[in-house]
Parts: C-alpha cells; sequence; structure tokens
C-alpha cells in the first residue's frame, strides 16, 4: 500500500534532480550524494542535506536552488535541514555518475582509502579523462573548488581536474 | 558563515541534542544542569576558535603565497576550517541558548574572550613557519577529532567525522611540504628549522589540561587532550626525522590563550577580520 506522502516524496525527489552542483553541473544532487532524504507531512516538506566539504560555498547555492526548484513546483513550505552523520564520502557516488564525471573532463575519485601519511610521489596514478594515459602528475592536491585536485596529463600535454577521494 | 542560515537545522536543535547526547552516553541527567553545558561551550568554543583563527592565518595568503599551487592549497585549507568553525560555533551558540550565532560569536567577541591555542594566532612568518606550524596544529587536530567522533554529543560527534576527513587531507598535505622544505635546499632547511624552534614552545599548550577539559571527558562530549601527546610526538618525530629537522629542547611554555589570555598579534588579527561586521552590523550578502 503506497500512501499519498510516499507518492509526493517520489515526486519531489523527481523534481530535486533538476538540482545540480553549480560546480560540477553534470551530477544532480543526489548523484553528488549530498541530498539524504525528504521527508513529507501535512505542513512542510523537510530536504535533508550534507555538506561535501565544512566550508563549501556551493552548499548555500544548492540549498537555495532546492527551496527554488520546489517552490517552481508549488511547494512552497520546503526548507533544508543540514546534518553531518553519516559524514559525506565520495564511495556513495555510482558508477553511473563517476562516468558522468568522466565525460565531463574530470577524472573520478577511486574509492576512498586511508593512505594518511602516503607522499604524493608513491602513490598510484590517475588515467587522464581525456586520453586515458596513465602518464599523468599531480600538480596540487588542492583544485578550483574545495572537492578537486588538478592534475597534468604527460602524454595529452593537458591538465586536468580530480574529484577527490574522500 | 554567510548570512543565510537557511541550512544550520542539526545545529538549530541544539539543546536538545546535547540532553539527547548525554542520556545517549548513558550519563546521569543531572549532568545536564546549566554548569555542565556552560563547560561544554567553553569547550566548543576552544575548538571552534582553534579553526576560526588559524583559518583566518591562512586566509591572509590568499594571493601571496610563494607558487600558484600553495596558494589555492592554502586557501582551501583555510575554507575547511572557517567551514569547521562555523558549524562548532552554531552548536555553541545553540548551547548556550542565548540567541547568539555562528556571526555574532565569530565577529562580535573581543580577544579576551577568543579561546584559541596561542599558536593559531601566530603571525605567518615566511612561508616555512606557516607550514611547520600547520602540520604541528594537523597533527594534534587529527588526534582530537578521532576521538571526538565518539562524543556523547551528537551533532559534535557528526561534526568531528566530518572534519577529520578534511584533516587527514591537511595533514597528507603540511607533512609533505615538511619534509619537501626541511629535506631540501640549505635556505629551506634553515627556513624550516628555525621555524620549528620559534614554533615548538607553542605547542606544549595544546596538550593541556584544565578543569573543562576533565568535566567534558567525564561526561564523554569532549576529550583530554593530555593523553593524546605519545601518539603525537610519534608522527612529529616520523616526519620531522625524514625532513632532517631537529626537535628543540622543551624549555620556554608559553600558555593561557584557553582562558582568553593571547599574544599581542590576536588583537591586531581580529581588528582586521571584525572590522567589516562590525562596521556593518547585521550585514548579510
Amino acid at each position: 500500500m503506497v500512501t499519498v506522502a510516499e507518492l509526493r516524496r517520489e515526486e519531489i525527489l523527481r523534481w530535486l534532480e533538476e538540482v545540480k552542483d553549480p560546480e560540477v553541473p553534470v551530477l544532480s544532487i543526489r548523484e553528488l550524494g549530498v541530498l539524504r532524504d525528504v521527508e513529507v507531512s501535512n505542513e512542510r516538506v523537510v530536504v535533508v542535506m550534507t555538506p561535501t566539504y565544512s566550508g563549501c560555498p556551493a552548499m548555500h547555492a544548492m540549498e537555495a536552488e532546492v527551496v527554488q526548484t520546489l517552490a517552481r513546483h508549488g511547494v512552497s513550505n520546503a526548507e533544508v535541514r543540514t546534518v553531518y552523520s553519516p559524514a559525506w564520502t565520495t564511495d556513495w557516488m555510482s558508477g553511473e555518475a563517476k562516468a558522468k564525471l568522466e565525460a565531463y573532463g574530470i577524472a573520478p575519485p577511486g574509492p576512498a582509502g586511508s593512505d594518511d601519511l602516503v607522499p604524493l610521489r608513491r602513490r598510484v596514478a590517475t588515467p587522464c579523462p581525456y586520453c586515458r594515459s596513465v602518464n599523468t602528475t599531480m600538480r596540487s592536491e588542492f583544485g578550483s573548488t574545495a572537492c578537486k585536485a588538478i592534475l597534468f596529463c604527460n602524454s595529452c600535454d593537458q591538465p586536468f581536474e580530480l574529484f577527490k577521494a574522500i | 558563515m554567510s548570512g543565510d542560515d537557511s541550512g544550520n537545522g542539526e545545529a538549530g536543535t541544539g539543546n536538545r541534542t546535547v540532553s539527547d547526547g548525554w542520556v545517549a552516553g548513558a550519563r546521569s541527567r543531572t549532568a545536564t544542569s546549566g554548569i555542565a553545558e556552560n563547560v561544554l561551550f567553553e569547550y566548543l568554543l576552544r575548538l571552534a576558535d582553534d579553526r576560526l583563527v588559524l583559518g583566518h592565518r591562512l586566509s591572509e595568503w590568499c594571493g601571496h603565497a610563494p607558487i600558484l599551487e600553495e596558494d589555492i592549497a592554502v586557501a582551501n585549507i583555510a575554507l575547511d576550517l572557517i567551514g569547521q568553525a562555523s558549524a562548532l560555533l552554531k552548536l555553541a551558540g545553540d548551547v548556550e541558548g542565548k540567541g547568539r550565532s555562528d556571526d555574532a560569536l565569530a565577529y562580535f567577541r573581543d580577544a579576551i574572550e577568543f579561546r584559541n591555542a596561542q599558536l593559531v594566532e601566530l603571525p605567518n612568518g615566511d612561508f616555512a613557519t606557516t607550514i611547520v606550524r600547520q602540520f604541528l596544529f594537523d597533527a594534534w587536530d587529527v588526534l582530537v577529532l578521532e576521538r571526538l567522533t565518539a562524543s556523547s554529543n551528537a551533532t559534535l560527534a557528526g561534526i568531528a567525522a566530518k572534519a577529520l576527513k578534511e584533516a587527514k587531507y591537511h595533514l597528507r598535505h603540511s607533512a609533505e611540504w615538511v619534509r619537501m622544505l626541511g629535506d631540501g635546499t640549505t635556505e629551506s632547511h634553515q627556513r624550516a628549522q628555525r621555524a620549528l624552534d620559534d614554533l615548538w614552545p607553542y605547542t606544549t599548550e595544546l596538550f593541556l589540561t584544565d578543569d573543562v577539559d576533565r568535566a567534558v571527558a567525564a561526561n564523554g562530549a569532549g576529550t583530554d587532550a593530555e593523553g593524546l601527546r605519545p601518539a603525537w610526538r610519534q608522527t612529529v618525530d616520523r616526519v620531522f626525522g625524514e625532513a632532517t629537522l631537529t626537535i628543540p629542547k622543551d624549555g620556554f611554555t608559553p600558555r593561557g590563550g584557553r582562558t582568553g589570555r593571547h599574544t599581542e598579534h590576536l588583537g591586531r588579527m581580529l581588528a582586521d577580520m571584525q572590522s567589516l561586521a562590525r562596521a556593518h552590523p547585521g550585514a548579510s550578502w
């Protein structure tokens, strides 16, 4: 037996597919893993989200976009609740989402492991998203956004970004 | 910390979370008295202020770092730390229960009300000083956050679990740079060694334990930093060894930051950090 609230929840989840990460516009907030749940009651709709990084400025943009998107679909009583637990991990990204990232030119994250103090030069090479070569070099562990690092492909002479595994 | 507070729901349940946390920690309900909550407030300020002050110091490098990659790295680390400070200050404001937001706590307290360790308020100095300080802090921070993931306060445990992932990444980065600078050129070695000699005394304060630490350790919300020293020494001994740097002998041990006694540098830093918010109270963007 499917309740009205459940139907409504599925509809809202479908609408929220329209909300993308402003910095990685090929991924929806669900695919990115920051959309955790939607709670529907008669009084209101609560969208539960978790931040990628503690200081990620895009979170504010995504939260605002969630509220605006639902308002466009006639849901005027939506609010966002931030949760910190369980902590966001790139392991929540599906294979499909990772393929979208790669097609967009961002090397997808590998499994989030614990190589805490392994120096740069001893790490496994990341394949270039453009030419698949593994002859690549880490240029900067930090990139244009909190979630990315900057690499360089020595085969096709292209800089590219890597979605950091955490 | 923008003016947009649409997303502070979890932190917004502060008082309830605190008592729930203690119940979950199987502590007696009497532990949730006003005094106990003030101790938690005090402890949260210590955690938050370390991050806020260090984050601001790092942000001062923006546009000035020796290479572009490090400019980006230092700004990113600053962003993580300030984000963590924002979450912790929101929780602190809820625990205090006087309606102070994260912005109110960040921008409208004076130096004497800040609870950060003196290490993080020192001027940036050269790049070696900034990196060595970052490494000393990161090695400590990872241990503190690991403990706090088991906090009886569910919100604090969640913030710590998230921050821990970031702190491990910071530690890997700062440890790598300590190796490169220490085991690099004659000049980079000399600068890194001078930085270590200057900063080492300030690390003592990270491990001091007072009644606040003991109270939060006893009720399970926080951790007592004293016990973290051996594990911290293991990390710093290993990395400084690889970096061919020598740890100086313990001697002068400045302290006082945890109770609001700071170096002359914090006031000047806050004058800069807080000027905009104080010139335009209540402004948001």
